[in-house]
């Protein structure tokens, strides 16, 4: 994957001691702290409670989305088709859920099944996950203007109920970002089973060997990405009131942007899941509040992502370089 | 027989087999009325994805991990600079192609760049400046309608006893990249890198060298493909290319390309093509709708995949 002068390197950061060590993991908290100062700095009334408030109200579909997409990855795979999976769990929120909420439930739960089965397929025929999941973008995408050919319908009561939450003293995207971070951390990094998932991205042969069944850990795994695909399309229909097809296509490329972000590998089941959520906030907070109070044009958003991403990545690499002679 | 036997074991056939099926079908519904219209109109839109997939194939080639996801944007910009630099004039139409093919080439050099320098993984790399890409492009696309000359604009629609004369050229351009895939050193190395990194870094194949020329061949030809799309849709615009993203990978794999690496055809980058426009063509004359278009386009090229992907052996 990676280039042949790269293997000696990678070999000795797979015990990255000491300094450097903190360093990597704090890079996403890092990362965030320099985005809210520089939110602070341009303009202090937006931190307070109505402030975060409406800078993250499109941070939780974000970052629900991105541990979808984390899943995936821990087992080395790539999921190109979560962003038109949100919009279609969207289409069906806005119009079935809300019109026959059992009938709703139902597709909501075989969408999830039917990630667990694109993971048994991927897994049985050795297929290449990109081109799947690209194919099955393209799935979702129709199935979507199917549901809702234009844009429409209305969010659930309690859903909306529900996302617009307000707690006391905590604004309610920070109260929901820590409670996600906390129980994905808990159950894919302190559990034994979670502990067998990320091995299978680890080792997958030493994971088999041991009796574990690969088939199921990927489906578990893509299922899970289903499952948070479902929730984020929920949590973005809860946030935007109203669904459209279109609505969720961004997030492909969020999610993944977010997963490397939060100090996730491509290969090896290294992942984090706080990083994961903590990179979804970065990248909705730089994109949309940060921008806009530094007055650059909407049209740079995209490229804000792209630095973003190459900034943390050259920082992770020099580190990654203090690793190797250290 | 021995012929046939052989046609039968290589890996592109069956897309062609695919493409000719799927025509099959659609002449069987419209009762052969307007084939050879169809099969000029397949011909026309199967060049744009044979120029990105001849690219994308010789990255995927590389070896797993290998991928440009900045196409769609590559095509978009380039698509942009080359109307913008033809300024709707036919003496500028060379220029404003050399400007397109360099804008792709910046692109392939910058996502090398930033897999060199970042040591970051080739999806992840292609990624990021897609995002930079995009934004560019927005930028400096912006609110203008930005039309092809007409003497490119029907250079790329010329027809020759049916046979539009881009193809023709394309067609000759893939025969070319046949040959440098199979029997010169640049095409082998490609090959060799994707079987195994280690094995042709030792056998003294200069890798980085190999991949960087890869990279930068792939971001010219979405360059060279971003201008000739806006010339045959009449205009620029950023999401012109956004179908090509799907459509490089698909075309690759479907073609008998192994995502694996190190094992890559040409001639399947055609079939496949052809395959996925006739596809899409045959659902339109059977009057889909839109949506359950795109639900049938997605579950086919799974299946087409599920059928014919699977590496036999694990890597």
């Amino acid at each position: 994957m990676t280039a042949v002068a790269e293997v000696g390197q990678r070999g000795s950061s797979r015990q990255p001691q000491g300094i450097t060590r903190l360093l990597r993991a704090l890079l996403p908290a890092l990362s965030l702290a320099l985005v809210l100062i520089g939110i602070a700095w341009l303009n202090p009334r937006a931190i307070s409670y109505f402030g975060f408030n409406l800078m993250l109200n499109l941070a939780i579909p974000i970052a629900l989305a991105t541990i979808a997409q984390m899943f995936v990855i821990t087992i080395n795979e790539l999921d190109l088709s979560i962003g038109p999976f949100v919009g279609f769990v969207g289409c069906i929120t806005a119009t079935l859920l809300n019109d026959q909420p059992l009938v709703g439930a139902v597709v909501l739960v075989a969408c999830i099944g039917a990630y667990a089965g694109l993971g048994a397929l991927i897994h049985v025929r050795r297929l290449p996950s990109i081109v799947v999941t690209l194919g099955m973008s393209f799935v979702w995408q129709g199935l979507a203007i199917l549901v809702l050919p234009k844009p429409g319908g209305k969010a659930p009561g309690w859903l909306l109920s529900f996302m617009g939450m307000q707690p006391a003293l905590v604004p309610f995207p920070i109260v929901a970002a820590v409670v996600l971070a906390l129980v994905v951390h808990f159950g894919l990094m302190r559990t034994s089973y979670g502990a067998v998932l990320r091995g299978a991205g680890g080792n997958a042969q030493a994971i088999g060997r041991a009796g574990w069944s690969i088939l199921k850990i990927k489906m578990v795994m893509f299922g899970l990405a289903g499952l948070f695909g479902v929730l984020s399309g929920l949590a973005l229909i809860g946030t935007t009131t109203s669904g459209d097809a279109n609505i969720g296509n961004g997030y492909t490329l969020l999610s993944i942007a977010g997963v490397i972000l939060g100090g996730g590998e491509f290969v090896g089941g290294r992942v984090s899941p706080v990083g994961a959520v903590l990179g979804a906030l970065t990248l909705a907070l730089a994109a949309n509040s940060l921008l806009s109070f530094m007055h650059i044009p909407p049209d740079w958003q995209y490229a804000a992502y792209g630095l973003i991403l190459i900034i943390v990545l050259a920082a992770r690499t020099l580190i990654s370089r203090r690793e190797g002679r250290s | 027989m021995k012929l046939i036997e052989a046609l039968a074991r290589s890996p592109w056939i069956w897309s062609f087999a695919g493409a000719l099926l799927v025509l099959i079908a659609t002449i069987a519904f419209t009762g052969g009325a307007g084939t050879g219209g169809i099969v000029t109109a397949a011909l026309s839109l199967a060049i744009f994805s044979v120029v990105v997939g001849v690219g994308q194939m010789f990255v995927i080639a590389l070896g797993p991990g290998n991928v440009d996801l900045s196409l769609p944007a590559n095509i978009g910009l380039a698509s942009a600079v080359a109307m913008k630099t033809m300024g709707d004039s036919d003496a500028m139409v060379a220029v404003g192609l050399a400007a397109a093919l360099g804008s792709g080439l910046a692109v392939g050099v910058a996502n090398y760049g930033l897999i060199r320098l970042l040591r970051i993984p080739p999806i992840i790399a292609t990624l990021s400046s897609s995002f930079i890409i995009l934004s560019i492009d927005i930028s400096y696309g912006r609110g203008l309608q930005i039309k092809p000359p007409d003497g490119f604009a029907n250079f790329t629609n010329i027809q020759l006893l049916g046979i539009p004369v881009l193809a023709i050229v394309v067609l000759l351009f893939t025969i070319v990249m046949g040959v440098v895939l199979h029997k010169v050193i640049y095409g082998r190395s490609v090959l060799a890198i994707g079987q195994n990194m280690r094995a042709a870094w030792l056998a003294g194949i200069r890798v980085e060298r190999i991949r960087f020329y890869t990279y930068a061949l792939c971001g010219a030809l979405g360059g060279l493909d971003g201008a000739l799309l806006a010339g045959y849709f009449r205009g620029a615009s950023v999401d012109i290319g956004n179908e090509y993203l799907l459509t490089s990978i698909a075309v690759v794999v479907i073609g008998g390309t192994s995502v694996a690496g190190g094992k890559a055809n040409v001639p399947g980058i055609w079939g496949a093509s052809l395959f996925l426009v006739l596809l899409l063509t045959m659902l339109n004359t059977f009057g889909v709708s839109p949506g359950l278009r795109l639900v049938l386009t997605g579950l086919i090229i799974v299946a087409v995949i599920t059928a014919a992907g699977g590496e036999k052996a694990a890597r």
